[in-house]
């Protein structure tokens, strides 16, 4: 014990660590009570960034970084490597805690007003810190390299594609040549395990620096707003009468519920595990559904339903515009009230975001845009029983020139294009013909892909869908 | 004077968390922060050339090493690789009036890059025997087309594009029709020239 303690002061006098790291520990925070387990989503964001580091590198020791051999090491991490799949796992809901965590504190610091004078730059590292985490979502999706893995990289390059004067070269630029390559995978390699974590870690030690300068925000109180003259007095005496030390009488807090997000993290990798593993990557192979992980879901449904001639400007415009959004906040509101009682502007906004976020997510998942094509076939029993050789032959034309994959019929089909299963009581039989022959913006026209006969036939089985509405048009 | 006083504020709260964060007992420490004695011109200009050389250097040394580093990331991309006719089949291979899905080594290819280096195309023989080959992708955003021989349709698994058997834009989001692989037929062999992935 003489030993431990000997070299432990040997060591203190070499290196003043305790010295450093005890008044670091214990300076005064503002008293938060219950409250308190508001300001723990910071904290939490880190454990969960460690969690990566550690999940992260121990996968690294058998990750192949190689176009031909990720695939197969993955397979090997996820269905041989002792614990593999574990930890695979727990580096995936590492990632979604990440994310979450990172989006709950931002909304917290947004609804407290904490961004406010003087932690303006705290609020603005804090958005340099979820750009950052969000590369870091996309660069890991990358390295799965899956099927899904090197289309979502052809889709983001064809994003790229989009910036005025230099989208070709920029598109390139991700690619890393000028198509898909061996060096494809080893540029977010790096991004994923060097760029991006060495990133985060300056950025948030400048966000945990700011934090001791500028200290943790009060629990807003209506009637209590900044001003910028008075706050750093108002501060001072704040800690001074009603503080306490951060290490422990807070500190707890934030060791209690990064706890609880690590246990979560391996809870759900547990009883979930990792996330599937797609077709093997083969850009020969046609059969690709690219879809991004559920933090882009919502962005990837936006792109889909804007019009085309938006769509430009939307996937350029939209990251820009809430980028600077983010970034003016604290410019131009950074005193007055903090409470959101008295900022219900600042609760509709959040309630809007979450909203839509989460609709947009679900609709992400849904693809209703997508055309369903492993749609069951219609059967022959859909016109009733002993439909005409005609009506047959037009249940088998809507099966085979891809009808079924945008319509619905009786529960079949895509929902691409508007259900079919009673469109005699919406349209005309000659207004059909007109739809079917010239198409629309989603649809093809058929003219040149039906014959008179084939058409004939067609008509003749939607003849038969008929609904109790009488059809527009008709006499 | 408002101002003046919240940067004094600040400087204190800046100055007590140097406080916090300084090593007490350790002389460095102490040393560097003991205030300078007054010192001679010369000194003083001494110094202001030493900050300004250490700067210059200090730039200079950081310019040496990024520039090749942003280099080899960057000029890669200069150097067009050179585009290869790559022999996909011969013509008896093909029928009049299909399209069928040919692979071939793309226009970046490495020794290592394994399944990736190879790229695939539509080719099509149209009623007339002529040979067309299009690209794979996508124009809106990218995506593998997929060819429905019964419709007669390319269709995108993403976002719902359409094009007709000619390449044209039959619905959906695409803003230009697929992209053409030069074709050329030499000695009965089918040839498409490798392209870079267009970004459209």
């Amino acid at each position: 014990m003489g030993v431990i303690r000997k070299s432990w002061r040997w060591f203190e006098s070499r290196t003043g660590i305790a010295r450093f790291i005890g008044p670091v520990a214990r300076h005064r925070v503002p008293k938060t009570g219950k409250m308190g387990w508001f300001f723990v989503f910071g904290s939490a964001t880190l454990v969960a960034f460690l969690m990566q580091g550690l999940t992260g590198i121990s996968l690294a020791t058998t990750y192949v970084n190689s176009t031909a051999d990720a695939y197969p090491s993955l397979q090997y991490i996820t269905d041989q490597a002792p614990l593999g799949s574990l930890v695979r796992g727990m580096h995936n809901y590492g990632a979604t805690a990440m994310t979450v965590l990172v989006g709950v504190h931002m909304v917290r610091v947004f609804l407290m007003g904490s961004y406010k004078f003087p932690r303006e730059v705290n609020w603005l590292s804090g958005v340099i810190l979820l750009v950052l985490t969000l590369g870091m979502g996309f660069t890991g999706q990358l390295l799965r390299w899956d099927q899904n893995a090197i289309w979502s990289v052809v889709v983001g390059a064809e994003q790229a594609g989009r910036t005025p004067f230099i989208g070709d070269w920029l598109g390139h630029f991700i690619l890393a040549g000028d198509t898909l390559s061996g060096e494809t995978l080893s540029r977010f390699f790096s991004l994923h395990v060097f760029l991006l974590p060495g990133l985060i870690f300056v950025v948030v030690s400048f966000h945990l620096y700011l934090v001791l300068r500028n200290g943790i925000s009060t629990v807003p109180e209506s009637g209590q707003p900044v001003d910028p003259k008075t706050y750093h007095t108002w501060y001072r005496n704040l800690l001074k009468h009603r503080g306490e030390p951060f290490w422990p009488d807070a500190a707890y807090r934030d060791i209690i519920f990064g706890v609880l997000v690590i246990i979560a993290i391996i809870a759900l990798a547990l009883v979930l595990g990792p996330p599937e593993l797609g077709r093997p990557p083969d850009p020969t192979i046609i059969k690709a559904d690219p879809k991004p992980d559920w933090y882009f879901l919502w962005y990837f449904s936006i792109l889909a339903m804007v019009p085309a001639s938006s769509e430009s400007f939307i996937i350029l415009l939209f990251p820009f515009i809430i980028g600077l959004v983010l970034i003016l906040l604290p410019f131009i509101a950074n005193k007055g009230e903090r409470t959101p009682l008295r900022r219900p502007w600042a609760v509709a906004i959040v309630l809007v975001a979450v909203v839509a976020i989460g609709v947009l997510i679900v609709v992400g998942q849904e693809e209703p845009w997508v055309p369903q094509f492993d749609a069951t076939p219609l059967p022959q029993t859909v016109a009733g029983p002993n439909p005409s050789p005609s009506i047959q032959a037009g249940i088998t034309l809507f099966n085979q020139k891809g009808c079924l994959y945008c319509h619905k019929i009786d529960g079949n089909g895509g929902i691409r294009g508007p259900d079919l299963s009673e469109v005699r009581s919406h349209l005309t039989i000659e207004q059909i013909k007109v739809r079917v022959l010239t198409g629309a913006l989603n649809m093809p026209a058929y003219g040149t892909n039906l014959s008179a006969q084939e058409l004939n036939e067609l008509l003749a089985f939607l003849e038969t869908r008929v609904g109790n509405k009488t059809p527009r048009g008709s006499q | 004077m408002s101002s003046q006083n919240n940067e004094s504020k600040q400087n204190d709260q800046g100055a007590h968390l140097a406080g916090l964060l300084s090593l007490n007992n350790n002389p460095a420490e102490e040393a560097a922060t003991e205030p300078d004695q007054p010192e001679d011109p010369r000194t003083l200009n001494r110094r202001k050339f030493l900050r300004r050389l250490s700067y210059g250097v200090g730039g200079l040394g950081a310019a040496l090493a990024i520039v090749p580093v942003a280099g080899y990331v960057v000029l890669p991309l200069f150097n067009k690789q050179p585009e290869n006719w790559q022999e996909v089949g011969t013509t008896g291979q093909f029928k009049q009036g299909q399209t069928v899905e040919v692979k071939f080594d793309n226009a970046s290819p490495h020794p290592w890059g394994g399944p990736v280096s190879q790229s695939a195309a539509w080719l099509r023989v149209d009623e007339v025997g002529q040979f067309w080959a299009y690209s794979i992708n996508c124009t809106h955003l990218g995506c593998p087309v997929d060819w429905r021989p019964e419709a007669t349709l390319f269709m995108c698994p993403c976002h719902g594009g359409v094009f007709y058997q000619d390449g044209t834009v039959a619905a959906g989001p695409p803003p230009k029709p697929l992209v053409r692989y030069p074709l050329r037929i030499r000695d009965g062999r089918v040839e498409i020239r490798t392209s870079p992935l267009p970004i459209t």
